[in-house]
């Protein structure tokens, strides 16, 4: 009899604690409004990553068609991967000495870690995240990126 | 070698044993986890973990680069404290230069320490939770997790793997929103662990499935070395937080959560009480922390000076102890990372034979093992 009595004891107390658990996601199937899920691809136009979001790596070009960077090669001593490697050359400038100049700054997004070390370690700020995350291609070629638009010019800084 | 021992063992022996392999791409090895179980009927006679899947030879690369760049390397040994392991190598590196942080790192460090203690715990806690078929509590341990990611994307641009900590303090100072959205967080998530206890820690039905199953002995934890919240579960005091206190740990009050039952409903009830240490530690430092440098002086090129170094810090699964041995260079001339998860993972042999292959999936679980942790 005993046994019984505490058969049905466990059985009801077991029922309960289902119970319990069924109301907490019963109150938020009847309040849609407590629902936090991101509609990514619908929302796409309305989306806006944090300012800080290492997406991938840039390089800032103003208006008319400046960059900052020096072609030091510190970012490419930094980087941990190797996936930046810059290429140099040496023209004359305008008193006639030969200055060095960014040829091409070549960022294979395919190896970066976004460790943020080149960005950070940069002397003239040359170097920025950039907030674009949707990186599928078709061609892993793709993801090797020249940084310096073509014709852009090192900013002289006025003295 | 041994594999072809335990086959030989099997045929020659009784001819109900049977191997079965558990992963390398089971769901519930959490990654590429072997686990070559030797079953009689459905008990489990011992197990063999095969581990090596993911190995990537962190410890290797560590010697070919500078010390700042290692931080991002241990970003990927357990991901899921990546900010924990980052302070360990940043800390050491402090150590050996003898270079005094300033007061407001160590404040933020230790918040952020924190809140990727809880981000982890509430991660396994949905895992826990799905392994045993719950598979409510993934949503539900998702959702608040995402404000969490959310805190740090915008302090540091990444979700997980986020090499905030360098050597010398951080990286950039932290977002100016920082202290508003994470005493958010606090008030937000007060309100939503008693939930957790709703729907997990009551159910009938996981009880049942986790208590007095997998038992670990005080002897054995302390014999395999089980560090962090597993070994907490069987009464093993091991809170390097408390043991030797690094960061702003020893300005705040908190209690090291000790079960002395052992069995897998232990360890989850020390994670669940964890997640409620970690609010209260987060809350004592919010509103206090200093005006200040974010970094302290260091020079762009670190050479440790010669000789060994070793420290150690308690990650969300256990105690992780770096050694570095420096020849007086800008690379370390070895590196070695005792990682929690490598102990925690051989003492399943010891704690899981006798019990069936469905309690096997259970004590995994309470492990919370993190398998790029074990290979590194």
């Amino acid at each position: 009899m005993n046994s019984i009595a505490q058969y049905f004891t466990d059985l009801f107390k077991g029922l309960s604690t289902l119970w319990a658990g069924m109301r907490v996601t019963g109150k938020y199937f009847f309040s849609p409004g407590a629902i936090v899920t991101q509609q990514y691809p619908e929302n796409r136009k309305t989306l806006k990553m944090e300012e800080r979001f290492k997406g991938e790596i840039i390089m800032p070009h103003d208006e008319n068609n400046l960059h900052a960077c020096t072609g030091c090669g510190i970012c490419e001593i930094n980087c941990p991967n190797g996936s930046i490697e810059i290429l140099t050359d040496r023209v004359a400038n305008a008193e006639g000495k030969l200055e060095r100049v960014i040829d091409k700054h070549i960022y294979h997004l395919s190896m970066c870690t976004f460790c943020g070390l080149c960005v950070k370690t940069c002397p003239s700020d040359a170097l920025a995240f950039g907030q674009e995350f949707e990186h599928a291609v078709f061609d892993r070629s793709k993801l090797t990126k020249v940084l310096n638009q073509p014709g852009s010019k090192i900013r002289k800084e006025a003295k | 070698m041994m594999s072809e021992e335990i086959i030989k063992d099997v045929i020659v022996g009784e001819q109900e044993d049977y191997l079965i392999n558990l992963g390398p791409q089971h769901p519930s090895t959490h990654g590429v986890l072997r686990l070559e179980v030797c079953l009689k009927g459905e008990t489990v006679k011992y197990l063999n973990p095969h581990i090596g899947y993911i190995h990537r030879g962190i410890e290797k690369m560590c010697e070919a680069l500078t010390y700042q760049q290692i931080i991002h390397l241990t970003d990927r040994m357990d991901y899921l404290s990546a900010h924990i392991n980052n302070e360990a190598v940043s800390m050491i590196v402090e150590d050996a230069l003898q270079v005094e942080v300033p007061e407001r790192v160590k404040y933020i460090r230790t918040i952020l320490d924190e809140l990727n203690r809880i981000a982890s715990h509430q991660l396994w806690w949905c895992a826990f939770g799905m392994d045993l078929g719950a598979l409510t509590t993934f949503f539900y341990g998702l959702r608040d997790r995402e404000h969490i990611l959310d805190i740090f994307e915008e302090s540091f641009g990444s979700r997980l793997l986020h090499s905030f900590v360098c050597p010398g303090g951080l990286m950039h100072d932290v977002h100016p929103n920082f202290q508003k959205r994470t005493k958010e967080f606090i008030k937000y998530f007060r309100t939503k662990l008693p939930e957790y206890d709703q729907l997990l820690t009551g159910n009938i039905i996981f009880q049942n499935r986790s208590k007095g199953i997998g038992y670990m002995s005080r002897e054995t934890a302390i014999g395999y070395g089980v560090t962090g919240p597993s070994g907490r579960g069987s009464g093993f005091s091991c809170d390097v937080r408390k043991i030797a206190p690094y960061g702003a740990y020893d300005k705040v009050r908190f209690n090291e959560i000790l079960e002395t039952e052992g069995d897998v409903f232990a360890r989850y009830k020390v994670r669940m009480a964890e997640m409620h240490e970690s609010l209260s530690i987060i809350e004592q430092l919010i509103d206090n922390i200093p005006e200040g440098d974010f970094t302290a002086k260091m020079k762009p090129i670190i050479k440790l000076p010669a000789g060994e170094y070793f420290r150690r810090v308690e990650t969300a699964r256990g105690e992780l102890a770096v050694y570095v041995v420096s020849d007086g260079n800008k690379t370390p001339y070895r590196m070695k990372f005792r990682t929690p998860n490598f102990s925690n993972l051989f003492v399943m042999n010891e704690i899981a034979s006798g019990y069936k292959i469905a309690d096997l999936i259970a004590i995994s679980g309470s492990l919370d093992l993190v398998i790029p942790d074990i290979d590194r």
